[in-house]
This record gives structure tokens, sequence and C-alpha cells, in this order.
């Protein structure tokens, strides 16, 4: 009779967990959904202002945004691929360096100091984006210090002209969000190995493992599901990459409109205020980051199995 | 439970990708006056290009108390700041405090409203809150335009004329006529006036004219210079010696983009691209093959850096009132020092007249201070004694023909520019300049055409993949526009 007492009064407390989470719902569905369903609808009408004052539309004119922005003259293929370049070149060495100083920081045998480095990783992100942009975009201007650096030591005369060529401008905006978020993630991972039950590097280390076999074997999977989640962030905030790229590019007329990322487009439409266009643009980013963030949801449901797998494997090998 | 919690986890996903949606939410807010009756008919003239004057708006609530007893002021920068601060006499300097409270003697107090011009800023912000205006209680009275888009605000619906502030025939009969013409509307009525005319020119180093050309004489260098052909031909006098003739790729723009024989738009909404302007391209073109300019932009820091004394540029184009506000910082090493090219430089007209820049001051429709607004016109624009007082202390080219002439008569000298009178240079070319084919979508379009064709300039593209870069981004910016036919 008590047991059973106990039993219905925690289901009952499960409740209001719920409603605490409530407002968090309402505030989305008022602030979030209601937006998001708003710019669907102006997707399909036309809508801008001529002249800051004369007003055209709202007009319904079913899809013919959608049928601009899929047309030869627009090439929006282009921005997203722009985008994702950029956001690759950043984010690979960003996992790297990110899993090597969260490996280093958190090795008992090397028993290192982090907290000040911790901070100076984290500070970049600190800093706003734009001011970061104006920063680089004084270093690596024609006569800022890294081209000074470049003349001394090879002695030619011309300067890089970093933001008029296709490659170094992506790598600069590479740069600058590789700088930005990396600590973020060093810390992020870094609690995800401090996650890992000691023991199994106790035992690793008895049986002979070296630190690298450690690292690959067994830091490695089990930090999966933290490497997914920076994944998708990184990749959702990479598709909607703006302000650095566009402080440096000028419009993101630069280069050949190399490093136009697909909001620098949405807000290059905002100019004459064309909801309608920068609506169907906004949906059709939608669109893809869901399909982006359900392929990653769907690998790690994915995982289960796998790790399933692995531990029999793991038991087994125990058993040699 | 199990099933809950999957639900959750996957709204969460939905979440994630929906707040790509959310970041980019500036585009939610729909425009307020939406579905009104004039909205429909702007609609209808889309499709050909109609300058005629909108019609004002009735100002639905009066301007509050407070609201008369201040003055709000749009700008982008510190220049009318500074104007208005030094010269308009009722401007109470004992009692302001600047940056923190600034009154005039009456006891108004100013109110600034700045916004930097940087992609499109300061009009993005003006047309939000002129939009407001008739609705809301705290009037705006003053804003400021610049002549690259005066026209979108003279014949838009938000101003006042400057007939009905007081401002009569007579006042403004000593002003240049293009200040006037840049401000009058389609129905012949002046929206705006400024207290400057720029006429444009081309400032030279004294020291590197002497060492190639001989003389620093402006006349003589003027000569030298008269048209493109021999301006061309300097330019390679100036590579064979070392040095470059210009500073960078947009550096001679304004000269041609002043002299276009048709506005940017045609009456069909297509953009048109004046012979004029092909000349630019094909001026620069050459001359960053030859390696007659540094590679620099207007306005970057190598571009102010190469007018001090380790440039080895020539010369700049500039306009009146660049030499004080800009070009004299530059030429300093140290600000205030007068040590540098201080001193060594001069001015002449080179080889096209035009003008760049200029401020104009509009009233804004239901402004709850006319009279007042109305005397700073007056008195900062219309007053000859104060036009020459600013003058002498600015050396801007003021807009008063009889305070200019008086001056160009004198022996007014500027210490900057090794006291030449350029007062009596532009006394002369100011009554010239010709803005007929002024446009309203002259910014957007110039900004676009000189940022798409840097990259044909640097031999990344073809010309014509450059052209089709720009018609992009001209549509993107003006969705009413269309893409010549035949391109």
């Amino acid at each position: 009779m008590a047991t059973q007492k106990v039993k219905r009064k925690s289901v009952s407390y499960a409740k209001w967990g719920y409603i605490f989470i409530l407002p968090f719902f309402i505030t989305f569905a008022v602030f979030t959904c209601v937006p998001l369903f708003s710019t669907i609808y102006n997707a399909f009408f036309e809508n801008y202002l001529i002249q800051g004052w004369m007003q055209v539309g709202p007009n319904y004119v079913g899809i013919e945004n959608f049928e601009k922005l899929f047309s030869v003259d627009v090439n929006l293929g282009k921005y997203f691929y722009n985008t994702f370049v950029m956001w690759i070149m950043g984010f690979i060495p960003q996992i790297v360096f990110s899993l090597l100083f969260a490996a280093w920081f958190t090795d008992l045998r090397l028993k290192l100091k982090t907290g000040g480095y911790k901070i100076i990783f984290y500070l970049p992100n600190v800093i706003m984006a734009a001011a970061m942009g104006m920063l680089f975009s004084v270093i690596f201007a024609p006569g800022g210090p890294v081209n000074d650096v470049y003349k001394a030591i090879t002695g030619s005369t011309e300067s890089i002209m970093f933001f008029e060529n296709e490659w170094p401008l992506r790598g600069v905006v590479a740069l600058i969000n590789f700088l930005m978020w990396f600590g973020n993630t060093t810390i992020m991972l870094m609690a995800a190995i401090n996650g890992i039950d000691p023991s199994l590097y106790e035992s690793a280390q008895i049986d002979g493992a070296n630190p690298r076999q450690t690292f690959f074997k067994i830091t490695l999977p089990l930090i999966r599901p933290i490497l997914l989640y920076v994944l998708i962030t990184s990749l959702i905030g990479g598709l909607q990459m703006f302000d650095v790229p566009k402080l440096l590019t000028g419009n993101g007329m630069a280069a050949d409109r190399s490093a136009m990322t697909i909001v620098m487009l949405l807000d290059n439409h905002l100019y004459s205020k064309n909801y309608g266009m920068a609506g169907a643009i906004s949906v059709i980013l939608f669109v893809v980051a869901a399909v982006l963030s359900l392929l990653v949801f769907a690998m790690v449901k994915e995982r289960e199995p796998k790790k399933k797998k692995a531990k029999a494997q793991a038991e087994k090998g125990g058993t040699k | 439970m199990n099933k809950i919690k999957r639900f959750l986890a996957g709204s969460l996903a939905v979440m994630m990708a929906a707040s790509v949606m959310t970041a980019c939410g500036k585009d939610e807010k729909k425009n307020e006056k939406g579905f009104d009756a004039e909205a429909n008919a702007a609609a209808a003239k889309v499709g050909k290009l109609v300058l005629t004057k909108a019609d004002r708006i009735k100002q639905e609530v009066e301007g509050s108390e407070a609201s008369k007893k201040t003055l709000k002021i749009y700008t982008w920068n510190e220049e009318f700041k500074d104007r208005l601060r030094a010269f308009y006499p009722e401007y109470d300097a004992e009692k302001s405090v600047v940056g923190e409270k600034e009154y005039l003697k009456d006891g108004t107090e100013i109110v600034w409203v700045t916004t930097a011009n940087e992609n499109n800023a300061y009009q993005n912000k003006l047309d939000e809150d002129l939009a407001k205006q008739a609705k809301s209680d705290d009037k705006i009275d003053i804003f400021l335009v610049e002549a690259d888009y005066a026209l979108k605000y003279v014949n838009g619906p938000y101003t006042k004329p400057v007939s009905e502030l007081g401002v009569t025939d007579a006042d403004l009969g000593d002003m240049y006529e293009y200040t006037k013409t840049v401000c009058t509307d389609a129905n012949g009525d002046l929206q705006g006036v400024s207290w400057q005319a720029t006429p444009g020119l081309f400032a030279y180093r004294r020291d590197i004219a002497s060492e190639v050309l001989g003389t620093d004489d402006p006349a003589k260098i003027q000569e030298m210079l008269s048209d493109w052909t021999k301006f061309d031909d300097v330019a390679k006098k100036m590579k064979d010696a070392g040095y470059y003739m210009l500073s960078g790729y947009d550096d001679a723009f304004r000269t041609f983009s002043n002299n276009v024989k048709s506005t940017w738009v045609n009456k069909n909404l297509e953009i048109v691209v004046d012979d004029n302007i092909l000349n630019w391209i094909d001026q620069t073109k050459k001359y960053t093959d030859e390696g007659y300019h540094n590679g620099t932009s207007l306005w970057a820091p190598e571009w102010s850096a190469n007018q001090g004394s380790a440039g080895k540029v020539f010369g700049f184009f500039y306009s009146t009132w660049g030499i004080d506000f800009t070009l004299k910082d530059n030429a300093q090493d140290k600000v205030g020092e007068k040590d540098g090219l201080y001193g060594k430089y001069a001015v002449c007209e080179g080889p096209q007249s035009y003008y760049w820049g200029g401020t104009w001051i509009i009233a804004a429709d239901g402004t709850d201070n006319p009279e007042l607004v109305g005397d700073i016109m007056k008195k900062l624009t219309c007053d000859a004694t104060i036009a020459e007082d600013i003058t002498n202390k600015t050396q801007d080219f003021t807009n008063s023909k009889t305070a200019m002439e008086k001056l160009a008569a004198s022996d007014f000298q500027s210490e900057f520019l090794g006291g030449q009178n350029h007062i009596a240079l532009f006394a002369k070319s100011a009554p010239n300049i010709d803005i007929s084919n002024m446009g309203p979508y002259d910014q957007g379009l110039n900004e676009a055409i000189q940022s798409a064709m840097k990259d044909y300039f640097t031999g990344k593209i073809s010309k014509d993949k450059a052209f089709k870069n720009f018609y992009t981004a001209a549509i993107e910016k003006y969705p009413e526009l269309k893409k010549p036919a035949s391109k």
C-alpha cells in the first residue's frame, strides 16, 4: 500500500516539470512560431518600397519569388556554396584544435593548470563579431601588419590583397570564425571528456595503451554525442553566417561575390524592404536547415544499436 | 514518457532550425502602411518611373509640449553640428554641453539623432521615423540629405517647402543655382537649402608637380590637365618618375558620373549605363594595368595614408569641403602641427567640371518649430555675413555669391594650400555646375557599379561578368528596376 502511494506521488510530480517549462513554449510560440509562419506567408507576396516611401503591394504572386530565386540570374546555389565552404574551412581546424586542447587539458598525467588558457581561448567569443571583423579588416589590410611581415620576410613590394581575392578572403572569414568558436568548443569537449569514467583510462593504462590509443579508442567514441551536438550547432550557426563576411566584403560584392553568404543575400533584399524576396530566401534557408538538422538527428538515433555492438565486442575482447 | 521525451527532443531540433529564421526575423515586421489606398496607387505606378511630388500626409497628431520645446535633427555626421554650434547666432554656447545637452538661446533643446551612413543605415532610420511622423507627438524638425539621394526625399511626402517656413525668394537669391535645383521637387517647389556649394577640384602635390612637371603654378598645372588626353599624358610622366597619378580605382569616378548625358534609370525603369560611365571603366582599367594608380579605395586607410608625406600620389579628386574636412588632416603627420604636407598642396579644376557631395537642410513636414527651422535656414544659408565668416574660419566654399565673390576679389589665402586663393577659382566654376542628369537612384547605382567593376579592374573577371554582377546587385537593391533589354 505504502509503496503504491509513493509511486503515484512521484508520477504526479512530473507534471510540474512540464508546467515549469511552459513559459518557454509560450514565448516560443509567440515570438518564434508566429514570425515563422508570417515569413512563410510573406514569401508569396510582392511587397517592397520604392524610394523609401512608395509601398508596392502586398500583392499575392504565388511562387513567383521562388521562381526568381531559382532562376539562372540569381544563382542561389552559389551563395549556399559560399556559406558552406567558409563554414567548413573554419569548422575543420576548430574541431581539430578543440579536440587537441580538450585532450591535453583533461589529461591527468600532464596536470596542466588550465584556468587561464580556458579564459584566453574563450575571449574572442566575448568580443562582438562585428568588432572582430573590423579588427581583422585592419590586420589584413594592404598596409596592415600581416602584409608588413609578409613583405619583410619575402622582400616583396606588392601587398597580398586579401580582400580582393576569392580564397584569401574566404580564408580570413574562416579564420575569424575559427578563432571565435574554438574556445567555446574546447570547453564543451572538456566537459564531455571529464564526464568519462576515469577508471576506463586507468585500466587502459594498465593494459599498456599509449596516449594515442586511449584518445582514439576511449575518448573519441565516448564523446561522440557531444561532437554531434557541436556539429549541429556549428552547422546551423554557419548557415546564418553574416556579420563577419559582411564587414570584410563591402556588402559581399568583393571578389566576384565569392564570400557572399545566403543571409547576406537576404540582407541585400532588405535595402528596399523587399519582404517578399527576403521571406522566400528565409523559407529556403529554413528548409535546408531543417533537413540538415533532421539528418544529424537521425544519425544520433542510429548510434544506439552500434553502441550495443561495440559493447558486445568489447565484452568479447574482454573474455579473450 | 518516452514518447514525450522524443517529442521534446524532436521539437528542440525543429526549434534550432527555426531559430535560423528568427535570426533573420527582421523581415517579419509588416509595414504599417500595408494595405492602404495610397499603397495601391503607388503600386499602379510600377513599370513606369514617374517623378511627381507625392501628396503630403495630414498630421493626425499634434506635437506635444515637450516636442515643441525640442529641436530634433537627423544627421549622419558632425559637419552640420559644427556649423550650427559655431555659426548660428541663437546657439547658446554657455548653457550647452556638447555631447550631453545643447540649447538655443530661447531655451529650446537640440536633440541630435545621428546614424552613420554605412550600409544605408541613415536613410533606413530616417525612412522608418518619417513614416511615423504624422501619428507621433514627438516631431522630427530637421533632417539632412546629400545630393545623391536628395530627390528621394524632395519628391517624397515627408518634406515641408521652405516657402512655408518664411524663407522668401529674396532670401534665396544669392545662392548658387544648382544648390536650389537639387532640392526642387517636380512641382517646382524648393524643399531644402544648403550652406555650401561643392564644386569638384583636383588637389595636387606642389612638390611632385615642381619635380616632374617643372612648375607648381595652379594655372599652368590646370593647362596640363585640362582634358582627359592631357591628363593621361601627365599620368604617364608621373609613372615614369616613380609616382602615381591617382590613389585608387574610384578616385576619378565622380568626375565622370557627374558629366553623364542620361540619368541612371530611364522612363521604363530600365538601367542605363551612360557612355561616360563606360569611359570611366575604360580609363580605370587602363590606369590599373599601367600602374598609374596605387590600388586603394576611397576612404580606405591606405587612401588617407596616400595623402600624407609618405604618399607617392600626385593628386586627388576632391570637392571644396574635402580640403578642410579630410585632406588637411590626412596631409599632416600630426594633426594640428601644420607639418608634413601642410602648405604643399594646391588645387585646380581638373579635366572636367563636376560637383561632389554637399549637405542640404530639409524641414520635416509636421515640424512643430517651423519659425525656428526657417530662421536656422535663413541665418546659415542666406546670410552673406555668416557665409563669409564660415569660409574664413573653415575654408569651406559657402552658398552665397556675394560673399564668395567678395572673398575671390580679396587677398584671401589658404595657408594649407600654400597661399592659394582657391575661393577665386571656385567662384568661377560654381555657377556652371549642371545637375540636370541627377536622379533618385544615383547613390545605390553609383555604389553598385564601383564595387562590381573592381573585380574587372583587378583582372579577376571579364567586363561582361562584372556588368552581370552590377545588374544583379542593382536589382537586389531596387526590385522595380530592369536590365536593359539588350543586356
